[in-house]
């Protein structure tokens, strides 16, 4: 009988620590797939972020490092200068890289760095037990807005739109892990990503919107349709800036 | 011949690093260390190697921590404010076993002090300076010359042990400018990296962390590293030693002050007293052997710092009371001159 469906090469046969309904398995299972259909597999080095994505490394089969909470773009950029020819990506949270490592994004964006990053924006802070994140959504409840998230914690952090202004970004894109639809797209633009740096275009970011029931407080289906009747109000679907189409 | 060339501190360390085959450097600026990162900006791209002017020190050091995983000789400088920002991932560096050089052109403190000399950061450097038990490998030098020397030894120490290494000198050491002749006929001993991140063609994937998150695990790879800190206490301990054998009073200094303890036991004629002095050339690992056998026959060890009195605790660990260990020190800015140090001596009442 023909296999139609298996593990990618790029993941390991290991059980991962996600909880039920979590998005990090999707993504990740994703970027497995598309380093696979690279054949990219030998030459791809990852970084892994401090948050739930944590212990990625010991998930993917391939070379990869782990950073200080919110400087992956920071150790990519090291090791992309060293290895231009290696596919070099960065795997943050939306606590990693919009809150302690807003800095280190930007200029990595603004330099233009021939990395790709999967910034998985999950509205809340997972690791440390679901604090509000930069980019958790007005009156949104988390653990540090009992009340709901209000303009005195500032506002939702839009990080596409942000670095989309600056010159040095090449593909910015965000899509959603809420449905079977939007899981094929944000395949598709993961892969986009990818090829940005393969053809030397410059910095490329592509971000999830992905589901945390446990801090969202929901069963895991409920937090799909969190996703697309809340988060996506806030955080629009769509392609904010493509090297190719010179949409910007 | 070998050529000499007259340079400052902070250009000598820039330049040796270069023949040390260093070729990814990432800074941000801050006195009294500009002269180094405006060097290599010039000089880096001449040899085809990586200059970042990155947009902090954090982001700097992290930068240093992508290369040094990735196999490269790699490095970073700065002063004081700017080593405190770097601590966490300095950490994470020795956590993860990378290594790397550190520049440390000392300025006052605390806050932000002053971009005058200062050596108030040797506990930072010596005992650890970020989270976790931890060590890093500290070389202070006192001319244009040995920074230059220090440097180019720094890397192979580094890789040996796979574990970051600081140059610590000053405002003075950094901005002096003296001849220095660079030893190009060296050969660099860089180690093989069978665990870098090149991409896994042909071998199993290799990760670099310093998470232990497994109940267990982190005890055992501690103990890992703290027998590696033994194997360096054991081998790489540097010292100059200047007439301490039979001294009534010796002089422990290094860097700055060690230069300034030179002229006083140049100039001092004490009767039928010797003075002596031990110069610590490596701050950890400490020479608190030498300092132990001094402290069997001297009448007195005076540790002479820039700084409110941080060495000297090392000094009287190593003496363990076995003679009186005295203390002079100047702080923000101030630096002892030989009169000063000569009248602490002549207070002993030798
Ligand atoms: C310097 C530092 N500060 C704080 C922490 C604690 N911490 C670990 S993960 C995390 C937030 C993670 O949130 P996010 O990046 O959104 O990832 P998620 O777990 O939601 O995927 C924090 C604050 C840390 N490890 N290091
Ligand atoms: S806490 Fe949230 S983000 Fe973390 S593993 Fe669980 S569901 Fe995923
Ligand atoms: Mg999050």
């Amino acid at each position: 009988m023909e296999k139609i469906f298996t593990r990618p090469e790029s993941l390991l046969d290991v059980p991962t620590h996600y909880c039920a309904g979590c998005g990090h398995g999707v993504v990740q299972r994703l970027i497995a797939e598309v380093i696979d259909s690279l054949g990219a597999r030998e030459k791809t080095i990852g970084i892994a972020p401090v948050g739930c994505a944590v212990l990625a490394y010991n998930y993917f089969d391939f070379d990869m490092s782990e950073a200080p909470h919110g400087r992956p773009p920071a150790v990519a950029t090291g090791i992309k200068r060293v290895h231009p020819e290696n596919l070099v990506f960065a795997y943050q949270g939306d606590g990693d890289l919009a809150a302690i490592g807003i800095a280190e994004i930007i200029h990595t964006a603004n330099r233009g760095e021939n990395i790709t990053v999967i910034f998985v924006n999950n509205a809340v802070y997972g690791m440390t037990n679901g604090q509000m994140a930069p980019t958790s959504i007005m009156n949104q409840k988390t653990i540090t807005t009992p009340q709901g998230r209000t303009s005195s914690e500032g506002y939702p952090l839009k990080v596409c739109e942000l670095l989309s202004v600056l010159d040095g970004s090449s593909f910015l894109a965000r899509v959603s892990t809420s449905t079977p639809e939007n899981i094929r797209l944000t395949k598709k633009t993961i892969l986009k990503g990818f090829t940005t740096q393969i053809e030397k275009k410059g910095f490329a970011l592509v971000e999830v919107l992905s589901a945390c029931p446990v801090y969202l407080r929901m069963e895991p289906e409920e937090s799909l349709k969190f996703i697309d009747n809340e988060m996506t109000k806030t955080f629009p679907l769509g392609v904010f800036k493509d090297w190719e189409t010179n949409n910007s | 011949m070998e050529t000499k060339h007259l340079l400052t501190g902070n250009e000598a360390a820039a330049e040796a690093a270069i023949i040390a085959g260093c070729r990814y450097y990432y800074g941000y600026p801050i006195t009294p260390q500009n002269e180094l990162i405006n060097y290599l900006a010039t000089r880096m791209p001449q040899v085809g190697g990586t200059f970042i002017q990155a947009e902090s020190e954090l982001a700097a050091i992290n930068m240093v921590y992508g290369s040094a995983a990735a196999g490269a000789r790699t490095m970073t400088s700065s002063s004081s404010p700017g080593i405190s920002l770097k601590q966490e991932c300095i950490s994470y560096m020795a956590g993860s076993e990378l290594p790397c050089l550190i520049v440390n052109m000392q300025r006052g403190g605390p806050g932000l002090g002053d971009i005058s000399t200062s050596q108030a950061d040797y506990f930072q450097a010596v005992k650890g300076g970020g989270h976790g038990d931890y060590r890093i490998i500290v070389l202070a030098p006192s001319t244009v010359q040995e920074t230059a020397d220090l440097v180019y030894d720094a890397f192979d120490i580094a890789d040996k042990y796979r574990n970051p290494v600081m140059v610590l000198g000053d405002a003075q050491i950094g901005q002096l400018m003296e001849p220095v002749v660079f030893h190009k006929e060296r050969k660099n001993n860089v180690a093989d990296k069978p665990w870098a991140l090149t991409g896994s063609k042909g071998r199993k994937k290799n990760i670099v962390k310093s998470f232990y998150p497994v109940k267990g695990e982190l005890e055992v790879f501690n103990k890992k590293l703290q027998e590696k800190y033994k194997r360096i206490e054991d081998n790489e301990v540097l010292f100059e030693d200047l007439n301490t054998n039979g001294a009534d009073v010796v002089l422990v200094a290094y860097g700055t002050t060690s230069r300034i303890c030179k002229d006083v036991i140049n100039k001092y004629e004490s009767g039928n007293h010797q003075l002596g002095m031990l110069r610590p050339i490596s701050l950890w690992p400490f020479p608190t052997k030498k300092i132990r056998e001094i402290s069997e026959s001297a009448k007195a060890i005076i540790t002479i710092e820039m700084s409110a009195g941080q060495m000297v605790e090392d000094v009287r660990l190593a003496v363990e009371g076995r003679c009186p260990v005295h203390f002079y020190g100047r702080t923000g800015g101030g630096i002892p001159t030989p009169k000063e140090i000569l009248k602490k001596i002549d207070e002993l009442g030798f």
